[in-house]
């Protein structure tokens, strides 16, 4: 986990480990999260798309921290990086998020909505599964109800909510019609949501997905060892052009130090998610490349609006500039990352970057807890070593705090199920999220009805908002609408944002094609179809 | 023979006993974990629908007590249960994890007792000794570093900077018998604390048996001091020796734990790393049932290797 996709999570599924998943023992169980602002990763641009002519041929082996012997290829099972990486070799989703995490088409080659917004018209593109089958709209349907599934709890469930699935029908081979609960501008989102694969009909019989897999991604299946390692072979007929590397083995590798010194021993060609120490020492070293994937993971603390003394909007600003977010970003980041505003998805489509930057304010914080009454207050940040960084996080906003009077206790919980332990105890606890749209951010996490809405903000008028921009065509005021729900996040929400960490993987010298404008989980993070091996 | 069957049939009780409590001690332990298989699957995504939902799939919503009885009949048919996660069964993670670690775990037993042994006895016959002294403070030195430290140490100089060996077991899946390179390190990292609190017990008990009358005896007799030292003193010296590599044999399960996950070797260690992460509470106690009775039989061999050394030294049943 160790693991997440969509937050951290170490893993997610598997996650794991007794031990700090950086550094320590740790198993990454568990799991986590670039955005195209402009400036691509330092380091020599050998890879990336740089290196001259792509070639075809060889085998890329890449390590990934996983699930030991739990996983399974099932692509609407996945909870993990390692997962993504191995469903987006094998499977397609009907759209996938582009750098500023705007939906960009893949199976899907168009979508149209009615004028109300509540009726999308998916027009799919010719593509074929493994075994020759066209991929057809009972395909898409099948494989959105599987995960619809009201006995299962498929991870996208969640996101294909919004859908109706029973009166969604197909048109025609290759068109379909989704009807909508409520009008939803920004539905393409779903189609990118992560683990929402598309799978031949009637697939997914018990064990099916492990033994032989059948998508229509670039890659075909060869063999797969839960928790150690899976081949893949080229799919020639890939209706993205056909994959550079003959062979793709994905291997699992739960160390961090296991995975640099993999790479570093020429044993593997690409290692993901290294730690910011491990960067920095190989930076200029010339043995292998460094590439930094921005913007990757927001890096939070999280307010409980609902209690004391966050419930007065006062002490939550305090808490916004006692924040040294440099010191923050060098101490709990060792340097690999960005500061943030209290504002999630910098870099994304809609991201509000017209707001002035908050700067730490230790005078006027004090101030305003006194206005607040709350000048000696005391009370507990929880934390846990679920993500990198955390736990350093933590002690340094406790010393931060301090100098505005406050007096923090960090309190360390299990790592394993953090997650759901802040959901709703506590009122002050470290935070992180992977890429996702702003839209799915709100949706899921800031409205009344949220699954998992950590800072308990509810409000009515916020809600109105976010619907109000949802039954609107037009981008331009949608995107006004986006403003103003920000300002208000960013003058009195929940979500102390003080950074974004890049997200860090390593390549051989040989390795090209590798894109650095691709924060995790977004199309181009952890793709290897565009990938080749030069000739060392 | 009788009181040896006695004991053995007392023994083996005891032994029984000893692993039901421990699979209910682990049991109980794992319960008390915060949190259960259903939010480590859920994740980041902790909705609390979801987390339902899984537990309800995953019958975890059932009392404890009902699931671990169930899981115990199933015992008695010889069957351990299947993984909540993966609900593959939990003899598969065994099956494939048992391979890597009994190898490693046999090399390294392989190696330990030859070398402990020689140290112990070499160092004995020179107690007070230059060697004897070089010795202990480095055994001591060694006995000092943790594993992780020195596998750490031990792959940036032997793989990454001198390029002998391989820093990782990675893509040799669990055919590393032909790659005995991949070995050398792991089993290095094994050894280095057994060999350093064995070859000190041997030492010492070496010294005390040479000391003992019967030693003094058999020198009057005339035998050479080669024959007394090792037909006579070193017997005496194997016993607690014995019974500590016993001891040493749990704790060699922490130093494979550390290892696997330092190498990448995917053994049960790995398997119960995951599994106490995943709360997967049938995998982990397959696991405690196994290594209970891998520690019983091994202690119960080292006691009878004690009796059969060493009589007179009352072994405790």
């Amino acid at each position: 986990m160790t693991h997440t996709p969509d937050n951290e999570r170490h893993p997610g599924l598997h996650r794991r480990g007794f031990l700090a998943a950086t550094g320590g023992l740790g198993i990454g169980i568990g799991a986590l999260a670039v955005t195209g602002c402009g400036d691509s990763g330092s380091g020599t641009a050998e890879s990336g798309t740089k290196g001259g002519k792509p070639q075809r041929g060889g085998r890329l082996r890449a390590a990934f921290a996983g699930g030991g012997a739990s996983e399974t290829l099932d692509p609407h099972l996945g909870n993990l990086f390692a997962d993504a990486a191995r469903a987006k070799a094998l499977f397609d989703k009907l759209a996938d998020f582009g750098a500023d995490l705007s939906p960009r088409p893949r199976l899907a080659a168009r979508w149209e909505p009615n004028a109300a917004l509540d009726r999308w018209t998916i027009t799919l593109r010719q593509a074929e599964f493994h075994d020759g089958r066209p991929v057809t709209a009972e395909d898409v349907l099948y494989s959105y109800r599987r995960i619809a599934d009201p006995k299962k709890a498929f991870r996208a469930k969640a996101s294909l909510e919004p859908i109706d699935l029973d009166a969604s029908r197909a048109t025609g081979p290759r068109t379909l019609e989704f009807r909508l609960k409520r009008p939803t501008a920004e539905f393409p989102n779903i189609l990118a949501a992560f683990g929402a694969y598309i799978v031949p009909k009637g697939s997914g019989e018990k064990g099916e997905f492990d033994r032989r897999p059948i998508g229509s991604g670039p890659f075909r299946f060869e063999s797969f060892a839960p928790g150690r390692s899976a081949v893949f072979r080229r799919n020639e007929e890939y209706w993205d052009g056909a994959p550079y590397l003959d062979e793709l083995e994905f291997v699992v590798a739960n160390e961090e130090s296991a995975r640099i010194n993999a790479l570093l021993g020429g044993q593997i060609e690409y290692a993901h998610e290294l730690n910011p120490t491990t960067a920095r020492a190989h930076q200029d070293g010339g043995r292998i490349e460094i590439v930094r994937l921005r913007n990757s993971a927001m890096q939070a603390f999280a307010m409980k609006t609902d209690r004391a003394p966050f419930d007065d909007k006062r002490v939550r600003e305090a808490f916004f500039l006692i924040a040294d977010r440099k010191e923050l970003i060098d101490g709990a980041l060792s340097g690999a990352g960005e500061i943030g505003n209290d504002l999630f998805g910098k870099g994304y489509t809609y991201y509000a970057d017209g707001l002035p930057q908050r700067e730490q304010d230790l005078d006027r914080a004090r101030h305003l807890l006194k206005k607040a009454g709350a000048e000696d207050l005391r009370i507990t940040l929880d934390t846990s070593d679920v993500a990198a960084g955390f736990t350093e996080a933590a002690g340094i906003f406790r010393d931060q705090a301090a100098k505005a009077g406050v007096r923090i206790k960090v309190r360390t919980g299990s790592k394993d199920s953090y997650w759901a332990d802040i959901l709703d105890s506590g009122t002050l606890c470290c935070y992180r999220s992977g890429a996702m749209p702003i839209e799915s951010h709100i949706s899921q996490r800031l409205l009344t009805d949220s699954t998992t809405n950590a800072t308990h903000w509810r409000h009515k008028d916020f809600d109105a908002l976010y619907q109000q921009a949802q039954s609107t065509r037009d981008d331009q005021r949608r995107a006004a609408l986006y403003e103003r729900m920000q300002r208000r996040l960013h003058a009195e929400g929940g979500f102390l944002v003080w950074g974004f960490a890049d997200w860090i993987v390593g390549t051989a010298r040989t390795v090209r094609g590798v894109e650095r404008q691709a924060p995790a989980n977004t199309l181009d993070w952890a793709r290897f179809d565009k990938v080749w091996l030069a000739t060392a | 023979m009788t009181g040896l069957r006695g004991w053995l049939v007392r023994r083996l009780l005891l032994g029984a006993v000893q692993i039901a409590a421990v699979v209910l001690l682990v049991f109980a332990l794992t319960e008390a974990l915060p949190g259960d298989a259903a939010t480590s699957l859920a994740g980041d995504q902790p909705d609390p629908a979801r987390i339902a939902a899984i537990r309800a799939e995953m019958e975890l919503d059932r009392p404890a007590h009902q699931r671990l009885l169930d899981w115990a009949a199933g015992l008695l048919h010889g069957d351990l249960g299947t993984s909540l996660v993966s609900g593959r069964p939990v003899t598969t993670y065994l099956g494939d994890g048992f391979g890597p670690t009994l190898l490693l775990a046999s090399l390294t037993l392989a190696l330990l007792v030859p070398i402990a042994l020689g140290l112990g006895v070499l160092v004995a016959s020179r107690a007070g000794g230059r060697t004897d002294r070089l010795i202990a403070s480095v055994t001591l030195g060694v006995y000092a570093v943790p594993e992780f430290a020195l596998g750490v140490l031990l792959v940036t100089v032997f793989a990454l900077r001198l390029d002998w060996l391989p820093p990782t077991a990675v893509g040799y899946g669990t055919d590393l018998l032909d790659h005995p390179a991949v070995l050398v390190l792991p089993v290095l990292v094994l050894l280095s604390r057994p060999v350093c609190s064995l070859s000190r017990l041997v030492r010492a008990g070496m010294i005390d048996a040479l000391a003992a009358p019967h030693a003094a005896q058999a020198r009057r007799y005339g035998l050479s001091e080669t024959r007394v030292r090792y037909a006579h003193a070193l017997p005496n010296a194997i016993a607690p020796a014995a019974q500590q590599l016993a001891r040493t044999v749990d704790w060699l399960l922490c130093g494979v734990i550390v290892v696997e996950a330092l190498f990448v070797i995917p053994g049960l260690g790995t398997v119960l790393m995951n599994g106490v992460a995943e709360r997967d509470l049938p995998v982990v106690q397959g696991l405690a049932v196994v290594f209970g009775v891998i520690a019983v039989v091994l202690n119960l061999a080292a006691d009878l290797v004690a009796r059969r050394f060493s009589p007179r030294t009352e072994v405790a049943a």
